[in-house]
């Protein structure tokens, strides 16, 4: 089941890069894993191995200041591209638990949701001076507050961040939506019986 | 006492979506009842099935559940034995499994009816306007050129669906693009769609549902419209969908799970009315002009990166920010492209023709129509994969194979193939692939492979020349299907 998130005190790994799609974040070739197998290693697999497996130095997630970190800053469109949910597993098994960005894929903004995953949009002028400061000194921590929907940054000042309402909930009681949904049954059954006298062709 | 004010018009949209409502919050997530489920032999349908199993749930609703097999399957063969590897081969027999369990029809391996999911869902008339569909699968906003909302899920949800025959879903944001005017000869759907990404950006539409009209769209065959809906995900949309007009009732009639008879009569009068209402109000328009577009291609790692075939490649220099400059160098680094070449000058040794973007009859026509009597550069390996067996049968029936055998392309099985590689036909490091695909992501047709993407025509041109030409220059040629 799905863990609760409530705050994080972590640091936050800066990736000054736009469009970081899903098959960045986890190759196509490692999707075929089942959940359990773990995607730790797969994540950012081709940006951080070469060829022959071994760490890419430039990477800067090889780079030891960044050992630990919890959050990710990245710029516009993160996790865009293919709906693969192990895009979402790969960064939550590496050790990420947030991710913060102008702007994410719907699809991988959701799946995120859907995993204990927080995802943070922030204007980018805001991203664009933490991502300065993170890489000014690395391993500098951000804290987040899901439930004052707040980012800290190293210079102390709060950013409110917006999420809706029954995510948010989701997130902090660390529950899916799949029994509350079936506890609707009787509204989903009734909506099928008008469906059926309306329109049986559908 | 007054009269009852006229219902406020609105959009296609708001229309299915209302029509799908179960529950609506205060915050206004809904739940909306879906009406078709695809499942495919992909890690969104396997994991959703093990978290079903894990929790001890049925499929709530298996007639609303169709599975196709295509992400694993082999191209030169029809059986999961010949699948590239075990691994692979695990993944096209657990789909089989998992539709045999639940009792899911599932188009699979040796089906006739098999192929890509997104080109079986209206093939087989599955799909139908002002229906909600969804898959796990980003590019399920291709049912929407039928005047259905269609949109891709994650894994979780895929488990959710599977479960309750519903989704929760807050309503996004509306952007309607309307493209007036008239297509030129060689310019294609798939050029449109490109030049609309190249203008909006990969996340010009995030949070949206875009509504493609306009008389250039209504010009569109079905199979133009599913091409330019199937790329809604690329300017960051979720939803993308083209009213239903006559031409969707034609596409539709007599397809296997199309309704027929009185029921066809009461869904065509149903249909008829889910066109957005004049005076419907969208939170954002682009208008575009079609005369304006040229034939495109891709030079970088993302669809945006996207320019007419006159153009050349883009100089980081002249980028407008720090962060795009360094964007472009990333992206020329990979692509191994000189600032300022010709696109015509950009040589190619692969090409693709195949995928849920451009894998249809129409597109296969199209890419022949620059083959006939022609052969594929000596440098160049070029293949075809059809979107689906329904579509290699027809291609088979009207000589199409023989004119891309002739060629000296590669006449393969229906399959996801190429597009991402993952059933091993992959483009090999450093290799650079003329592709009709969609995504031109860094490693998306194989690790270190270079992507452009472009038309059907452009690609069979490009693999006659060896590299892009403008296909409005054999003009012989393009007025064949523009």
């Amino acid at each position: 089941m799905m863990e609760a998130f409530e705050r994080l005190d972590a640091i936050a790994v800066p990736m000054a890069v736009e469009n970081i799609d899903t098959d960045q974040i986890v190759p196509v070739r490692f999707t075929r894993r089942a959940r359990a197998d773990g995607f730790a290693d797969s994540m950012f697999h081709d940006l951080r191995f070469d060829k022959d497996e071994r760490a890419l130095p430039d990477f800067v997630l090889n780079q030891p200041e960044w050992d630990g970190a919890r959050v990710i800053v990245a710029l516009r469109n993160f996790g865009c591209g293919s709906s693969r949910e192990c895009a979402v597993y790969a960064l939550w098994d590496y050790g990420f638990r947030a991710a913060i960005a102008p702007s994410f894929g719907d699809i991988f903004y959701s799946n995120a949701l859907q995993n204990g995953f927080l995802p943070i949009v922030l204007p980018e002028a805001q991203i664009r001076s933490l991502i300065a400061t993170l890489q000014a000194r690395p391993g500098t921590h951000v804290a987040v507050d899901l439930a004052g929907q707040t980012v800290t940054g190293p210079d102390g000042a709060a950013s409110v961040f917006d999420i809706d309402p029954f995510r948010k909930t989701c997130l902090l009681q660390g529950v899916d939506e799949i029994g509350f949904t079936l506890s609707q049954d009787d509204r989903i059954t009734a909506f099928e019986q008008k469906r059926r006298a309306e329109r049986a062709w559908m | 006492m007054h009269t009852e004010a006229a219902a406020p018009p609105r959009t296609l949209f708001q229309k299915i979506w209302d029509d799908h409502k179960i529950v609506e919050r205060e915050d206004l997530h809904t739940l909306l009842y879906v009406d078709r489920h695809y499942v495919y032999d992909g890690s969104s349908s396997r994991v959703a099935f093990e978290l079903l199993a894990e929790r001890g749930l049925p499929v709530r609703r298996v007639d609303r559940t169709f599975g196709a097999a295509d992400h694993f399957v082999p191209t030169l063969g029809r059986t999961a034995a010949e699948a590239r590897d075990a691994e692979r081969r695990f993944m096209i027999e657990a789909f089989d499994q998992a539709v045999a369990t639940h009792g899911i029809v599932g188009f699979g391996l040796g089906d006739p009816r098999q192929g890509i999911v997104h080109v079986v869902g209206p093939e087989q008339g599955l799909t139908q306007p002002g229906m909600i569909v969804v898959c796990g699968d980003s590019h399920t906003s291709t049912n929407g050129a039928l005047g259905a909302l269609a949109f891709g899920i994650g894994a979780s949800e895929v488990c959710h669906v599977l479960a309750t025959s519903t989704i929760w879903q807050r309503p996004p944001r509306e952007m309607r693009i309307t493209v007036d005017g008239t297509l030129g000869n060689g310019v294609t759907a798939k050029d449109l769609i490109l030049a609309i990404i190249a203008k909006i950006g990969t996340a010009g539409a995030t949070g949206c549902a875009l509504e493609y009209a306009g008389s250039a769209v209504r010009a569109l065959s079905i199979e133009g419209r599913l091409t330019i809906c199937n790329m809604s995900i690329e300017a960051g949309a979720r939803f993308g969908h083209i009213a239903p007009d006559e031409k969707t009732l034609g596409y539709l009639a007599g397809r296997p799970f199309a309704p027929r008879g009185a029921d066809w009569d009461a869904a065509a009068a149903f249909w008829r009315t889910l066109p957005s209402d004049s005076g419907a109000v969208f939170d954002r328009e682009v208008f575009i002009d079609a005369a304006g577009i040229a034939p495109m291609v891709t030079w970088g790692t993302s669809p945006e990166d996207a320019s007419p075939i006159s153009g050349r490649v883009p100089d980081p220099a002249d980028a407008p920010d720090a962060a795009r400059r360094s964007s472009i160098q990333r992206a020329l680094d990979y692509m191994d492209l000189v600032p300022g070449t010709p696109l015509t000058e950009i040589a190619v040794d692969r090409v693709f023709i195949g995928s849920c973007t451009n894998g249809r009859i129409e597109d296969l026509r199209e890419a022949a129509t620059f083959l006939d009597g022609r052969k594929v550069a000596p440098s160049v390996r070029a293949m075809v994969s059809p979107g689906s067996t329904p579509v290699k049968r027809q291609a088979e029936a009207e000589g199409l194979d023989r004119t891309f055998l002739r060629a000296g392309f590669e006449w393969r099985e229906s399959g996801c193939s190429m597009c991402l590689g993952v059933n091993g036909d992959e483009v090999a490091p450093g290799e650079r692939c003329a592709s009709t695909s969609n995504r031109n992501f860094v490693g998306r047709q194989g690790p270190g492979a270079r992507t452009h993407l472009v038309s059907p025509a452009m690609a069979a041109a490009a693999a006659v020349a060896g590299h892009f030409v403008d296909v409005r220059q054999l003009a012989d040629r393009a007025g064949a299907r523009a």
